[in-house]
Formats: structure tokens, C-alpha cells, sequence
């Protein structure tokens, strides 16, 4: 049940992440040229290799409650934020995000910029596609690394994150546009829930508490997040339609 | 600096206050526990004020 949990957490969060760096690697390919773009792409893909490898096999040396518990607490201040974002993004409150709009306002902004070459690169493509890609990617790697070793299994979270890496790069190459059909907010929501999920099954142990039954309350935490979000777009869509009438 | 304030962003973001009451129920969890009591039920109820206060601190802003 855990491992499932994983799985789904790491490729749910890595399939946002990667849409989003999809749209910026677009908008260097078609304005700036190709070769500029995905050359960012590999070296970012090659840094983010780098800081998993670095970081996963360390994390391992820690001691498995202050590990949950810290990460736990990363986790869930980070799942807050998502939790909260996509709450707002749901009962109308914030902008759904747009990828569309994304990529028209970087590919124009690409345009714009003027042409520099360096080590035979167009610089503006290469390091919009760079920076795009490894802070996106960056996102990634906390999810893969912190749920990984926290559970023991790096390898597991990388095998979700790399399904959702592969089904990204499928569907955008035979796109070749922005996937602004990718139900984002569902897709953020779900995060959201699963982050502060872990986070609060983690830290609570890591601050030396123990769960009812272990591992077999996880299902129930994810059943009172589900709720307590549910319940908090309802009231928020109730109090805005109020508010608008 | 900009190093810092990017992994400020990135696990607090815009709601330092979320942050702080996830530090501060974790800590108040830790003391129960060491107290004796298998507090497993304070992270859920903690997590529930935590979204209302942010929630609502953000909603009143923007209607």
C-alpha cells in the first residue's frame, strides 16, 4: 500500500513538474532554435542526476526518526503550500494556471531578447531552457529524494518520477505544444493531498508519536486530508458566491 | 543570498505563518510524547487550523 502511495506521489508530483518544464523548453526550441534548447535540457538533466546521486546515498546515513521527522516537516510545508494553491485555484479565489499563457508570454519574451552565441550556442535559448528545466526538475528531485529515503526506497520514487518523465516527453513530442489539456489543478490537488499526507504521517513519528496500526492508518490520514480539503471548497465556493451576489 | 532565498520560496513560500505552525505543532507533539502520551492525533488537528488560519487570512485579503 505504502510502495503504491509512493509510486503515485512521485509521478503525480514529477508529471506537474515536467508539464511545466515542457512548456518552457518549447518556447527556447521553436524561438531560439533547438539545438540551444535541448543542450539546456541535458546539462540541467545531468546537474539534477548529480544532486540525486549526492544527496540520496548521504541521506541514508541519518537516522531514520530524525530523517521523518525533518522531511516530514518539509513535506508538509511544502504539501501546505500546494494543498492551499490548489484549494484557492479550485473555489475560484486564485487563476487557474495556464500553460498556454505561459508560453506565448516566454516564447515572446524570447523573441524579443537579442542574439548572443557562446561555445556555438544561442546563450538566451540554452540558459532559459537550463534554468527552466533545473528548477522544475529541482522539485523533482526534493519529492524523489525526500519520499525515497524516507521510506527506504529512492528507487521506487525515481521509477515514478521516470514513467512520468518518459510519458511527458511522448506525448510532448508528438504534440510539439504546450499541454494546456493536462487537468493541472486535479493533477496538483491530488499532490497536494498526498504531500501533506506523508508529511503528516512522517513528522508525527518523527517526533516520537506512533500511528494506530503503523503503516495501515496511512489510507486513513489520506481520507481525513481528502475531507478536510473537500470541505474547505466547499465553503470557500459558498462564501464567494455570498460575497459576489 | 539568492541561494537562501530560493529554498525559502521553495519549501515556505508565500505563507511563512503555515511553516511556523507546522514547526510549532511538531514541537508541541515531541513535548506530549516525551510527557507520555502517544500524541498521534495532534499533527491531523494541528494541520486542519493550520489551512483554515491560511486559507482565511487569504481569502479575506483577496474579497
Amino acid at each position: 500500500m505504502t510502495a503504491a502511495f509512493l509510486v503515485a506521489s512521485s509521478f503525480l508530483a514529477s508529471a506537474v513538474e515536467f508539464v511545466e518544464a515542457l512548456t518552457i523548453v518549447l518556447a527556447a526550441g521553436l524561438t531560439r532554435g533547438w539545438r540551444s534548447s535541448l543542450t539546456g535540457l541535458a546539462a540541467a538533466t545531468v546537474v539534477l542526476a548529480a544532486i540525486v546521486a549526492a544527496l540520496g546515498p548521504t541521506l541514508k546515513l541519518i537516522p531514520i526518526d530524525a530523517l521523518r521527522l525533518v522531511v516530514g516537516a518539509l513535506l508538509l510545508a511544502f504539501g501546505l503550500q500546494w494543498l492551499r494553491k490548489a484549494i484557492l485555484r479550485a473555489s475560484g479565489y486564485k487563476a487557474l494556471h495556464d500553460e498556454d499563457e505561459i508560453f506565448a508570454r516566454e516564447a515572446a519574451e524570447a523573441r524579443a531578447a537579442g542574439a548572443e552565441v557562446r561555445a556555438g550556442l544561442d546563450w538566451y535559448g540554452f540558459t532559459l531552457a537550463f534554468k527552466g528545466v533545473l528548477l522544475e526538475g529541482l522539485e523533482v528531485a526534493f519529492i524523489v529524494i525526500t519520499f525515497g529515503s524516507t521510506q527506504g526506497n529512492i528507487g521506487l520514487a525515481a521509477i515514478g518520477a521516470g514513467a512520468a518523465l518518459v510519458l511527458v516527453a511522448v506525448v510532448g513530442v508528438a504534440v510539439h505544444a504546450p499541454l494546456s489539456r493536462v487537468p493541472e489543478n486535479t493533477m496538483k490537488f491530488a499532490v497536494g493531498v498526498m504531500l501533506t499526507t506523508f508529511g503528516i504521517f512522517w513528522s508525527t513519528e518523527g517526533a516520537g508519536a506512533h500511528w494506530p496500526g503503523n503503516d495501515a492508518s496511512l489510507p486513513g490520514v489520506l481520507a481525513f486530508v481528502i475531507l478536510l480539503s473537500f470541505a474547505a471548497v466547499t465553503l470557500l465556493r459558498r462564501r464567494r458566491t455570498m460575497v459576489l451576489v | 543570498m539568492r541561494f537562501l532565498r530560493f529554498w525559502w520560496d521553495f519549501v515556505v513560500g508565500d505563507d511563512w505563518r503555515a511553516a511556523l505552525g507546522v514547526v510549532v505543532a511538531l514541537g508541541a507533539t515531541a513535548a506530549i510524547v516525551a510527557a507520555g502520551v502517544d500524541a498521534w492525533w495532534l499533527m491531523p488537528i494541528a494541520v486542519a487550523l493550520v489551512l483554515y488560519i491560511s486559507l482565511r487570512r487569504e481569502t479575506t485579503k483577496t474579497s
